[in-house]
């Protein structure tokens, strides 16, 4: 047989037909929907008059528009409001599955699919959200769809798709101290570029990831949009099952043993065939943070901002001018010691447990710094209680953290937490670009302990300083 | 999906390049929960003024082009973001075909996706047909999918290349899912053999 790899494994034995192009019909195990991509979806099944063939592979949660401040006051934004009464509307037409507002189980669709065990390894996963590459983490297909897509599957179950290309992104070594998956990640996405995974499905593999727990695999995958790639991938091993058993909507028991052992066979075989294979060294790899307005302007926090004199073509250049202009930074400059406004830890990549805990770890004894804003918004319901239990609340409560609800929140500027133009940002979000987290604002992405070591220093900061 | 065979009607020139998805529909109009009615926010920018008010130089505020069927542009139409608002606002203004020299990529897709026929034909021809729809209620062309024609108000044709499977989906008025439901059989066979070697497979219910 073939050697294949755990792409290959996952998309061959979801292929219902092939097509006469390439196109496959591929099946699909969950559906992740959220107030934003889904409306016109369900207004398409209305007026065509079709139902949801498995409403019992869905979930619905409200996210991105969600304000993360008292959540048993209306909502004053009347279109935010508009699109989640909207959505409990259609998902109590359709009987979808659905965590509402008020439910400890809300939150970023994002967390809360592998949280509740709806995210399985081995599964095929899409969400009308980019970043449903995060749920690759747990060895399963996962990636974001257009609203057609959404209705698509809401109707059918499966999605015409073409083949992805294999790329195999292997981290080989031990991380040094204050080094974290988020370092490990933008330190990937530097090396490849923002389309350098354009047209791949990413496994990453090797001993610095195999290291890492979940929370930690998720945060990689999750950024795998942001290096051009469709999706990112890590074989399921002794760290998923764990993490996965006893979840609420995982398999128990006996089934729970027959899943382990199908799981099991979902790695590459020796020899398969990767159409790209990029290394990295852990040890080489530094705390770092983003300067610009795109993922890949990654540097070590010790580094400089570039300087695009140095830069021969001359359309990149001038690209980069626009991005020093644009952050209000300088060529050449020292990242580290450089002022911020604002400290966002949250969002898809970066809001669980673990990295709560990271950040209260920097935090804990200290006070963030005059003048900054600094808040901390759980991943989901689930994630702010297990907090509050460990007392990480009081840590930041206490240093001068704003402690909120769960949502997608400064991540996007879509709900009322946004920066206000000008303002400089340090975020442990996925996104910089121009105007993302709130019009005008400047961002630069880097780990919870590094964010924590802004907020209390009032500047970027080598979070190694403070360990 | 309505079918697309022949369509007759009003194309208006909109000879600019690379006009984008914004350009098509502003992202502030993104918040709605309906696929249907943005054809009023279609080139909002070039459309109204910014009092609200209409732009009587733009060509879809003229008389017999806001009835256009037919969109005619320079090189690149549609590039910008992925969002499918686009093609929903021009389908909603009535448009059924849109004819470039280039378009991009995922528009291109999404275009058909929603019942829009997208015709890329070469930019001296494009221009002959900007010429044709200068000449008010004559602007007159028919898109003949059928016969892969475009048929000129003068009664001369000009062929285009289509997708065989994207042609077959619009003459049968089949979206995508309805192309899909066509392979129900094969859902169901793979769903049944799911249930037989993958029993631990969870359903998602909620009390
Ligand atoms: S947290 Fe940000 S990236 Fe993640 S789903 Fe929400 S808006 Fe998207």
């Amino acid at each position: 047989m073939v050697a294949r790899t755990l792409f290959d494994k996952i998309w061959d034995s979801h292929v219902v037909e092939r097509l006469p192009d390439s196109t496959a019909i591929l099946y699909i195990d969950r559906h992740l929907i959220h107030e934003v991509t889904s409306p016109q979806a369900f207004e398409g099944l209305r007026m065509t008059g079709r139902r949801l063939r498995h409403p019992e592979a869905m979930i619905a949660v409200v996210d991105h528009n969600v304000p993360t401040s008292d959540r048993t006051l209306p909502i004053e934004e009347t279109e935010s409001r508009n699109q989640i009464e909207t959505l409990e509307r259609n998902v109590a037409e359709f009987g979808v599955p659905y965590f509402p507002l008020l439910s400890e189980r809300q939150g970023i669709v994002h967390v809360v699919g592998p949280e509740q065990g709806i995210s399985l390894p081995g599964m095929t996963i899409v969400c009308g959200d980019s970043h449903t590459s995060t749920h690759g983490a747990l060895g399963a297909l996962a990636f974001g769809i257009g609203t057609s897509e959404v209705e698509h599957v809401m109707a059918t179950q499966t999605l015409l798709q073409k083949p992805a290309r294999n790329m195999k992104v292997a981290v080989e070594g031990r991380v040094g101290p204050g080094v974290s998956a988020k370092d490990i990640m933008l330190a990937i996405i530097g090396r490849l570029g923002t389309a350098g995974g354009t047209g791949y499905i990413i496994e990453f593999t090797g001993s610095a990831i195999r290291a890492l727990d979940m929370a930690g695999r998720m945060t990689i995958c999750n950024m795998s949009i942001e290096a051009g790639a469709r999706a990112g991938l890590v074989a399921p091993d002794e760290t998923t099952f764990e993490y996965v058993r006893g979840r609420p909507f995982a398999p128990k028991g006996e089934a729970f043993e027959q899943a382990v052992a199908y799981w099991k066979t979902l790695v590459s075989d020796e020899g398969a065939h990767y159409d790209k294979v990029v290394e990295l060294r852990a040890e080489e790899i530094s705390p770092v943070l983003t300067w610009g307005t795109s993922p890949e302007t990654v540097i070590p926090v010790t580094g400089n901002v570039p300087d695009p004199a140095d830069e021969p073509d001359m359309a990149r250049r001038a690209q980069m001018q626009r991005m020093l202009d644009y952050m209000g930074l300088s060529a050449g400059q020292k990242i580290a010691g450089t002022p911020v406004d604002v400290v966002f830890i949250g969002s898809c990549t970066n809001s669980r447990i673990e990295d709560l805990r990271a950040a209260a770890a920097i935090v804990a004894g200290r006070h963030v710094a005059e003048g900054v804003r600094a808040m901390v918004v759980p991943g989901s319901g689930i994630v702010k209680a297990q907090a509050e239990q460990e007392g990480l609340d009081r840590i930041f409560l206490d240093a001068g953290f704003e402690w909120r609800e769960a949502g997608c929140s400064m991540c996007l500027g879509m709900n009322p937490d946004k920066l206000t133009p000008g303002q400089r940002c340090a975020s442990t979000s996925n996104r910089n670009f121009e105007g993302r987290q709130g019009p005008g604002g400047r961002t630069h992405l880097l780990s919870p302990a590094m964010a924590a070591a802004a907020a209390v220093t009032g500047c970027l900061t080598d979070v190694r300083e403070l360990i | 999906m309505d079918k697309f065979t022949v369509l007759t009607g009003i194309a208006a020139p909109l000879p600019q390049e690379n006009i984008d998805t914004d350009k098509i529909i502003p992202a502030r109009f993104l918040k709605t929960t309906k696929r249907s009615g943005l054809g009023v926010h279609a080139f909002d920018s070039m459309r109204y003024n910014a009092d609200g008010s209409e732009n009587p130089d733009f060509i879809l505020n003229q008389a017999p082009y806001r009835n256009s069927r037919i969109l005619i542009t320079h090189d690149n139409l549609g590039c910008g973001s992925s969002r499918e608002h686009a093609p929903w606002a021009l389908l909603d203004f009535g448009i059924r075909c849109v004819i470039a020299p280039s378009f991009a990529d995922i528009f291109f897709n999404n275009c058909f996706k929603n019942g829009i026929l997208p015709i890329a034909l070469p930019r001296e021809i494009c221009d002959e047909l900007m010429a044709d729809s200068r000449m008010g209620e004559n602007a007159r062309i028919t898109i003949d999918l059928q016969r892969q024609v475009v048929v000129r108000p003068d009664g001369t044709e000009i062929a285009f290349e289509v997708d065989p499977l994207r042609r077959r989906l619009l003459l049968e008025g089949l979206d995508d899912i309805g192309q899909t439901l066509q392979h129900e059989d094969a859902i169901e066979t793979f769903e049944a053999r799911r249930r037989r070697d993958e029993p631990w497979m969870p359903s998602i219910t909620i009390d």
